[in-house]
């Protein structure tokens, strides 16, 4: 007999003992050093977690390598964060110090905690999948690279989150990240009629596009449809309901930097992200213009942003205009809105700096 | 075909940890990850995915958790021609005992590429790289090992939540039990696609919202206190004395000037504050949340396809959190009925709300309007009676 839906396991079979017993009694942490938690129980025990970078895209050698630490160290316990990270807990302190040693060993940064740039949430690219506008764990090495330090120190005003979506499906927190880049199509897709009417169900193709810009194909005889370019906002929609609709492109794909996203509630609202870049060439295999762009804006940030101050908190402070003049990214036609909801953004008052 | 990768060894260099040395390690054993390296190769070279879109593969009584991925040059590559994913459902919170992470692995290395993700967006463990035939096998042997698929497609997605009460002492609601106990509840929901399109449910347990509830989820679950938060004197004092300057990097950053501050006594008006979180952020040893706990429930937070992105609606301000979790599933319940109802293919519940109205949502979901749910009223004067 076949088991089905027996869902995950229980997590109360995962936890260490010291979690199990101070469950729900947290009291208070404090961030020993970078990549080093303390938190403190009502009860009076305490756990320590060593927080380490990881690729992500990992071999299962890799997860034996990381179960062979928590065995040595942590009882055979371990977990991940919701950025990637790897976490490893221990209640004894004397254990830090070999535990952020084994982790060392295995080319490990520690830290991503606190006011530092933390691992990036980013999705397939080209590794595995079909949509993608540009590479994801790519560009994410190369700018994990160039910010190495900002995850082992904590220097920054406040916490600053990256994140990578390969196209504008987004899956992942890109739309409200500090740094975001997103991969992006610039022209729009090439019908393959012969195989439109073999793959792809024509008014369900026509429906999916928010523009209204795939129209019947004008020749009753050709069961297929037509772009009309000028409408065409390249959001691939069409393509993934309908594979005869290829977007892709080597020459025209490329990536956009959106920035001055948050999710946290902590002083102000959450924040969508905003196009400060509309484009940048694919340029494996380590995008230098991505990597130059997304550093310049960091350290402008980092010299004159006040505590507590996330990216886009700053920015709205000093202003989009002033964000502008003093990254030195130029402002283009691209990043005036004209979407759903594009007014909303248009300025209504004499209050701006020149 | 060579197995030269001039661009990829590249990213081997530099102080990060390096994904293409985790291929190249899988690559030894498996000829699947060898050829996954030689494709990502000629991404790199040709600056283009090679990978189609996905066919339909699955387990025998499952619609979903499997990802169908067939390359787009099978004569060249030979071993990842078909290289489909499987989505494993994390335990709540991402805990492991070692023992649980190496039977996931002794399977993945004998049905599949070797290569992961640990984790996926959505929080699932990924499996990346199996053929069709291996499919059943492999997932016969991860539910032997107590491991289920996570959802995919027009389904309910898998469930995701903080680390909660389990370590941290911001959490108001206990994330990881509510989580589980969602995921189990709609197993159905989320191994059979029948909806207009994905469904997305994640908690936080309180306002910094760690899972990005707000941002990502359809239903997000954020825990709240509902009195006032908790001040420890001596530890604002102790917090005052080691150097941090409470006037400007507390008080001032309030956002709603609840606090005060008069060199010895942090003040709250609790009526004015928001629970924004971010003074219990700067001195967690002084401030905790309150104590009657519960959480905000808001709806429709999503990525920009088709619309727009959104950020959630609140829809229900407090809601007391407690197993067995009754009141949200009938919200659920309710929600699930009318997007059914009225969405259109491929419509996320919030754009289904949004083309026909709040009003009208509020009213199939039978809750009563109240201020919380806006920024602020109407402007114009359109208004139906």
């Amino acid at each position: 007999m076949r088991r089905t839906d027996i869902g995950p396991p229980d997590y109360k079979t995962m936890l260490p003992d010291v979690i199990k017993n101070n469950y729900g009694r947290w009291k208070y942490h404090e961030i020993v050093r970078p990549g080093v938690l303390r938190h403190v129980s009502e009860s009076g025990e305490e756990v320590y977690s060593i927080r380490a970078g990881s690729p992500r895209l990992v071999s299962i050698d890799f997860i034996r390598d990381l179960c062979d630490i928590a065995d040595k160290h942590c009882n055979g316990h371990l977990r991940f964060t919701s950025r990637h990270n790897i976490e490893l807990m221990t209640p004894d302190k004397s254990k830090v110090g070999p535990i952020i040693s084994d982790l060392t060993k295995l080319g490990l940064p520690i830290g991503g905690t606190g006011k530092c740039i933390s691992n990036i949430v980013h999705t397939q690219g080209w590794i595995h999948c079909h949509s993608a506008a540009t590479d994801a764990s790519g560009i994410v090495k190369a700018v994990m690279d160039a910010f190495y330090d900002q995850f082992t120190q904590m220097k920054l005003p406040n916490h600053l989150r990256i994140s990578l979506a390969c196209c504008i499906n987004m899956c992942g927190a890109v739309h409200c990240s500090d740094l975001a880049i997103v991969g992006v199509h610039t022209r729009p897709p090439r019908p393959d009629h012969e195989k439109v009417l073999a793959q792809c169900e024509i008014p369900t193709t026509i429906q999916s596009c928010p523009t209204g810009a795939i129209r019947r194909h004008p020749d009753p005889n050709v069961k297929s449809v037509v772009v009309r370019e000028d409408l065409c906002m390249y959001c691939a929609n069409c393509f993934t309901v309908c594979p005869a609709l290829p977007l892709a492109n080597a020459d025209t794909d490329g990536v956009a930097i959106y920035a001055g996203g948050k999710v946290p509630n902590a002083r102000k609202p959450p924040m969508f992200s905003r196009m400060v870049v509309p484009y940048l060439p694919n340029n494996p295999p380590r995008w230098p213009e991505v990597v130059d762009v997304l550093k310049k804006i960091v350290d402008v940030y980092a010299s004159s942003a006040k505590p507590t101050e996330r990216l886009g908190e700053w920015i709205e402070r000093i202003g989009w205009e002033a964000f502008f003049k003093r990254t030195e990214i130029p402002f283009t036609a691209q990043h005036i809105d004209d979407f759903t909801h594009a007014v909303e953004t248009y300025r209504t008052t004499t209050q701006f700096k020149w | 075909m060579t197995d030269d990768t001039p661009l990829l060894d590249e990213l081997e260099k530099g102080p990060w940890p390096s994904y293409v040395k985790e291929i190249k390690r899988a690559a030894k054993k498996n000829p699947a990850a060898r050829d996954l390296l030689r494709i990502q190769e000629r991404s790199y070279h040709d600056r283009v995915t090679h990978w189609k879109h996905g066919g339909i593969v699955g387990v025998t009584g499952y619609g979903g958790g499997v990802i169908g991925r067939y390359c787009d040059s099978p004569e060249d590559f030979p071993h990842a021609a078909a290289f489909h994913t499987m989505r494993i459902n994390q335990p709540a919170g991402w805990f492991y005992t070692t023992s649980a992470l190496r039977k996931l692995c002794d399977i993945w290395e004998k049905h599949g590429s070797g290569m992961t993700n640990f984790h996926g967006s959505t929080g699932d463990v990924i499996l990346l790289g199996t053929t069709t035939e291996h499919l059943q096998p492999c997932f016969d042997e991860l539910t032997e090992a107590g491991f289920d698929l996570g959802g995919s497609g027009s389904a309910l997605r898998t469930p995701a939540g903080c680390i909660g009460q389990a370590r941290c002492e911001y959490a108001n609601i206990d994330t990881l039990d509510l989580i589980h106990d969602l995921t189990m509840t709609y197993q159905d929901e989320i191994h059979r696609p029948r909806w207009p399109y994905k469904f997305k449910i994640k908690a936080s347990g309180c306002p910094n919202d760690c899972v990005a509830a707000i941002a990502r989820a359809d239903f997000t679950i954020i825990g709240a206190w509902h009195d006032a938060l908790r001040i420890d004197q001596d530890e604002v004092r102790t917090y005052a004395k080691s150097g941090l300057d409470i006037e400007s990097l507390v008080v001032r950053k309030c956002p709603t000037e609840a606090l005060a501050w008069d060199g010895s006594t942090l003040r709250l008006t609790p009526e004015d504050c928001v629970r924004c979180m971010h003074c219990i952020n700067t001195m967690p040893k002084a401030l905790r949340p309150g104590l009657v706990k519960g959480a905000t429930i808001l709806i429709g937070g999503k990525a920009p396809i088709l619309k727009g992105a959104n950020l959630s609606w609140v829809l229900v301000p407090f809601m007391e959190i407690k197993s067995p979790y009754t009141e949200v599933k009938d919200l659920l319940a309710k929600i699930w009925d009318w997007w059914d109802e009225h969405g259109r293919t491929r419509e996320r519940v919030a754009e289904t709300i949004e083309r026909i109205g709040l009003k009208e949502f509020l009213k199939a979901v039978d809750l009563p309007p109240v201020p919380q749910m806006v920024n602020k009223p109407r402007s114009n004067p359109y208004v139906f009676f």
